[in-house]
């Protein structure tokens, strides 16, 4: 196990253009599970593959364990590397593949066997040693890559994008049983991907990117609840949040937090709501202050669980302005194309950014009418 | 007309020429070489294997087999391990790579003839520049320089390093393609598991590129064992034949011997190896699309 820091970590293409990789500072925690979330373009693989040693930065240092590993190759710095594309050597058998990295480290022939048993039955692949790559399944293919990189106990797991060429399906339950195996191993991870719910649902904290710099360090929840700027609130969150440019402030709100008034409690006692919680489906308890918008809705998405209604404010300082409301299905109410609502946002739901730096700021009185 | 009649027309010149080219000469050495055909001669009496026993016996036709075989193996090896090297080297982007593909590959477009022809002077056994540059850094003596193409040994070497220039800019073209087709991930992947160089280059990289490796060997082997140009210009089989190979001999003893029949029955000892070789090759390559 050991800690993977970066400092002022910058990668440059090409002279005199921006860097795919900015002055990054970060640092694991031992045994966690960091998360590199961003488009593409964001500078996410460029950093893991620093981190590997497949890419040489430009300036800035790579720790691992506390000692700086920039000088040192790939094959030294006690890593494990699962590919997007896996990576498997077609050639060779999934035994075969499984034991490269023993031979490679000159581990003794002794030994091999019984560690590639090992690590196969932690994957649940030991049926199929003696198969070539290209006879395999892609969930087949991803757990041999995995096995691979856990059959020399590496201290630092680095995946990029390793469940991107699954299916839907299958990438679900992938997402389960890799999450459930890193807590198991315990090893130090660090896993790139654009997808927010994957990050989300399996980081102990994400590290959003975006243009080759840090945005927000943060467990999931604070990631999404209090967006360090613009980019992280609009990047995370489907649909995502809403914005309004109010002078030099710019006003956010979720559109799960954007909701019709009816559905959301007025004060009373708290047994009193949460009755009415159950039987008239309040989406909120008390919010305490309230904003009131007019929505017009323009048109609505039915996604089963939940409708996604796509429309604008009308009336007030901030009439015709694109928003997006988010409410579960099973709430009443008509929302069609060209109707008129009462909608609120709770004020304590808003999130203030500043115009120009798009950096979060302090809650601020706004003029609505 | 008809679109099979256009089909027909269109395909006939295509057809006429490998007829004319390579049909007609196949088949005619097929029978000089159980005939008793000589240049100027004006009938043809079938001889049976009469032709094939002369050869069988002849201490130069076994010369020339033998010779044949070192010439084809060694030059295969020079130009393997060579576009090996070459091809990995121009794998990687560097400043002039284009410039010192482009140099590479001259031999293989510049004509056989005019090439051998300046290697010939290089290797002349008066105004080499070799024993020039030798002589100077004192390696060798001024009188007693190495006879390139005079002495048995040197020469076959000197055949084959010169055969081995002209194959190795198209055995490393071929490569370079095997090359560019493993994805860059997995040399990497090799790189993390901790695999140095020369894991990487035996274990990975040249069992992934062995279909295309086996490709470029066989179409080598078909090119070098059927080639006489080299050997012609050079030493023309001298000395005592001892680089004397099977195209060559049979060029020799069919035109300029005059011998037309003899000459056809070496040329046909060519055939059984060559298809042998032909079969690995279609074998190879379909085995490889398969994979």
């Amino acid at each position: 196990m050991a800690i993977v820091e970066t400092r002022k970590l910058t990668k440059v293409f090409k002279q005199g253009q921006a860097g795919a990789v900015n002055d990054v500072n970060l640092q694991t925690r031992e045994s966690e599970f960091l998360v590199f979330l961003g488009p593409s373009g964001s500078g996410k693989t460029t950093l893991l593959r620093m981190i590997a040693g497949l890419e040489t930065p430009t300036s800035g240092e790579v720790l691992i364990g506390g000692s700086v590993v920039n000088h040192l190759p790939p094959r030294e710095r006690r890593i494990a590397m699962v590919f997007q594309s896996y990576a498997l050597y077609p050639h060779l058998t999934v035994y075969q593949n499984i034991v490269f990295p023993l031979k490679a480290q000159k581990i003794k022939k002794e030994l091999h066997k019984q560690k590639v048993d090992w690590a196969a039955s932690l994957l649940g692949i030991g049926r199929l040693l003696d198969r070539k790559p290209r006879e395999l399944s892609g969930g087949e293919r991803q757990r041999v890559a995995l096995a691979r990189a856990i059959v020399r106990e590496p201290s630092v797991f680095l995946l990029d994008e390793p469940l991107s060429n699954l299916d839907a399906k299958l990438r679900a339950s992938a997402r389960e049983e890799l999450e459930q195996f890193q807590k198991r191993v315990g090893t130090t991870t660090i896993y790139v991907t654009h997808d927010q719910v994957e990050a989300m649902a399996m980081g102990d904290r994400v590290v959003v990117l975006n243009q080759g710099t840090v945005r927000q360090i943060g467990t999931p929840q604070e990631v999404y609840d209090e967006p360090a700027d613009t980019f992280v609130a609009t990047f995370l969150g489907s649909p995502p949040m809403n914005l309004l440019d109010s002078d030099d402030l710019i006003i956010g709100f979720r559109p799960e937090r954007f909701l019709p008034s009816s559905l959301v409690a007025r004060s009373g006692s708290t047994d009193e709501i949460a009755s009415k919680m159950r039987t008239e489906h309040l989406l909120l308890a008390d919010v305490g202050k309230r904003v009131p918008l007019r929505f017009r809705v323009e048109y609505l998405e039915y996604l089963g669980a939940e409708r996604i209604l796509y429309g604008a404010l009308e009336g007030g300082r901030f009439s015709g302005k694109s928003v997006v409301s988010r409410i579960p299905s099973g709430v009443p109410g008509k929302y069609e194309a060209n109707s008129v609502h009462d909608f609120l946002v709770p004020e304590s739901e808003l999130k203030f950014f500043d115009r120009t730096s798009e950096k979060r700021v302090e809650a601020k009185a706004i003029q609505w009418q | 007309m008809t679109n099979r009649k256009l089909g027909v027309l269109m395909f006939s010149p295509a057809i006429i020429y490998v007829l004319a080219v390579v049909g007609v000469p196949f088949v005619l050495a097929f029978i000089y070489a159980v005939g008793d055909v000589k240049i100027a001669s004006v009938g043809y009496h079938y001889v049976g294997l009469a032709n094939f026993r002369s050869v069988l016996q002849s201490p130069t036709f076994r010369r020339s087999l033998y010779d044949s075989i070192v010439f084809t193996i060694g030059t295969q090896i020079v130009v393997l391990v060579g576009s090996t090297i070459l091809a990995l080297a121009l794998k990687d982007r560097f400043t002039g790579r284009g410039f010192i593909r482009f140099l590479i590959l001259l031999p293989w477009v510049a004509p056989v003839s005019l090439g051998t022809i300046g290697w010939k002077w290089i290797l002349d056994s008066i105004y080499s520049v070799i024993n020039w540059v030798l002589i100077h850094l004192h390696f060798v003596k001024p009188f007693d320089t190495p006879m390139w193409l005079g002495d048995p040994t040197l020469a076959m070497l000197s055949v084959i390093g010169v055969e081995s220039w002209r194959l190795l800019p198209f055995s490393t073209v071929i490569l370079l393609a095997g090359l560019t087709a493993i994805p860059r991930d997995i040399p990497e992947a090799a790189a993390v598991d901790g695999a140095g160089f020369w894991r990487t280059l035996f274990r990975i990289t040249i069992p992934m590129i062995l279909p295309i490796v086996s490709v470029a060997i066989l179409f080598g082997v078909i090119f070098v064992f059927t080639d006489m140009t080299v050997v012609y210009i050079l030493t023309r089989g001298g000395p005592y034949d001892t680089t004397q190979v099977l195209p060559s001999l049979a060029f020799f003893t069919g035109i300029l011997g005059s011998d037309l029949a003899e000459g056809a029955a070496i040329s046909i000892f060519l055939v059984p190896i060559l298809v042998a070789v032909a079969y690995f090759m279609l074998r190879v390559a379909s085995r490889s699309e398969v994979g």
